[in-house]
């Protein structure tokens, strides 16, 4: 049997149902999971390569922006590293982030928001961390934007961020917000987490000594994934 | 940022939201961005097995499909190897068993490709690991997929049979038919209520 990951901790994570976040009330379900100790399924996962991604993929100041142009907005750098749980950096893994650009309005073809398409933003981004799990994003800082909710329900500037870690039970999707923005204690999605120490973990801290003078400033946020047990008595006796 | 016994806390689950398929399939967002888009061939040319399709719905509290939900496939060869270095064993050149399924925006349907899977050990029967997101799903939801066909293996599975209400297990049982082509397997996930797929909390 292969050594398993730590146990998920729930009061850190959101619970299914938020009635607050109307639409987890359908989306949940009611009945508890059942609890399944790691086996091959589990602490496998899909491997990824410097061949699945370009170079480019992760600079979306430049990964859809026509020759010569760029996007409209405030230029970050997004930058962290993916660590587990005891603290160790996940190399080599895939990180992916998604958003909409400076005036809140995603490249979907489902958003029908006023705000206006830019024709040199995608929104999407994707990299493999180096070997001490760090990875680096050059894009614009997202707008706010409304949701039926509530009706007056304003989405944080947030980016989307999915990390995949060794393990298929490592796998997260998460969202990044920005230090200071008065919509994060509004938000209904940010609510859903239970542990305020959570949220702050959710949320980027500008990070003056990474910005890049006359170019961009520069925000830092850590993913940590779930760490593994040790396997303490391996090969005594063998 | 540790405790005070050293360790870091995981990072938060929060939703992937209604547009997930701009960071994860921009194709399917209606766009063009990258090279190589991820997830879309689960089995690759080389690998041995029977070719299936397997099809379904993701269904909500109410019975409707939901139309804006992304699934990823997990899943080992024909030989029971995951694509992994402890999948157990190699696997055909190509074959990464993993995959990235969107739904039709208008019907919720979704449908992959891939091969069917073989035991990865005595007694255990063959399944694929799926992990659903959606808009109103905090946290990605885990749950497996067996095939109707391996009724013998199913009584010995440990993972089934884990499942102490029996009426609950033929919720992660695929439906085989035989047409034309290729097998097909339907498999609806019910998210809530009458007939709720059993999900694991891993
Ligand atoms: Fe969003």
């Amino acid at each position: 049997m292969s050594t398993g990951y730590y146990q998920r901790r729930r009061d850190i994570h959101p619970p299914a149902l938020t009635p607050d976040y109307k639409t987890s009330v359908a989306r949940s379900p009611r009945l508890a999971p059942l609890s399944l100790d790691h086996g091959a399924g589990e602490v496998t996962g899909p491997v990824f390569t410097a061949a699945d991604v370009d170079p480019g993929d992760n600079d979306l100041l430049t990964n859809y922006a026509r020759e010569g142009q760029s996007p409209i907005g405030e230029r970050i750098l997004l930058h962290g590293r993916v660590l587990d749980e005891n603290a160790r950096p996940v190399p080599r893994t895939l990180i992916e982030i998604w958003q909409a650009n400076a005036s809140g309005r995603y490249r979907h073809r489902k958003d029908m928001y006023l705000g206006a398409l830019d024709p040199n933003f995608g929104g999407c981004g994707r990299m493999l961390t180096d070997d001490s799990g760090y990875f680096a994003f050059r894009t614009v800082k997202p707008g706010a934007y409304p949701w039926r909710n509530r009706v007056n329900d304003w989405r944080p500037a947030h980016i989307h961020v999915s990390v995949f870690g060794a393990a298929f039970a490592q796998r997260l999707i998460t969202q990044c917000y920005f230090e200071g923005d008065p919509l994060i204690p509004r938000c209904p999605i940010v609510a859903t987490i239970p542990d305020a120490g959570a949220v702050d973990r959710l949320t980027a801290r500008l990070d003056m000594n990474a910005s890049v003078p006359l170019d961009m400033i520069a925000y830092r946020f850590d993913v940590v994934l779930r760490g593994r047990r040790q396997s303490i008595f391996e090969g005594q006796g063998a | 940022m540790t405790d005070d016994l050293g360790y870091l806390r995981e990072s938060a689950s929060q939703t992937a939201g209604p547009f997930v398929h701009i960071g994860l399939a921009p194709g399917a967002a209606g766009f063009d961005i990258y090279q190589r888009e991820l997830g879309q061939d689960i089995a690759g040319p080389n690998a041995a097995g029977e070719r299936i399709r397997v099809e379904g719905l993701v269904i909500d509290g109410t019975g409707s499909p939901v139309k804006d939900v992304m699934l990823e496939v997990w899943q080992a060869n024909a030989a029971g190897h995951y694509a992994h270095p402890e999948g157990g064993g190699t696997v055909e050149e190509g074959f990464r068993g993993w995959g990235r399924v969107i739904t039709d925006f208008d019907t919720g349907a979704w449908a992959f490709d891939t091969i069917k899977p073989g035991p990865i050990g005595e007694g255990h029967a063959p399944h694929l690991h799926l992990w659903i997101v959606a808009r109103g799903i905090n946290i990605g939801l885990n749950t497996r997929m067996y095939f109707s066909d391996d009724s013998v293996a199913h009584a010995t599975d440990p993972v089934l049979n884990l499942i102490e209400w029996e009426s609950r297990r033929p919720t992660l049982i695929a439906t085989r038919s035989k047409g034309q082509g290729p097998a097909v397997y339907r498999f609806d996930i019910r998210l809530q209520g009458e007939g709720e797929t059993v999900f694991f909390d891993i």
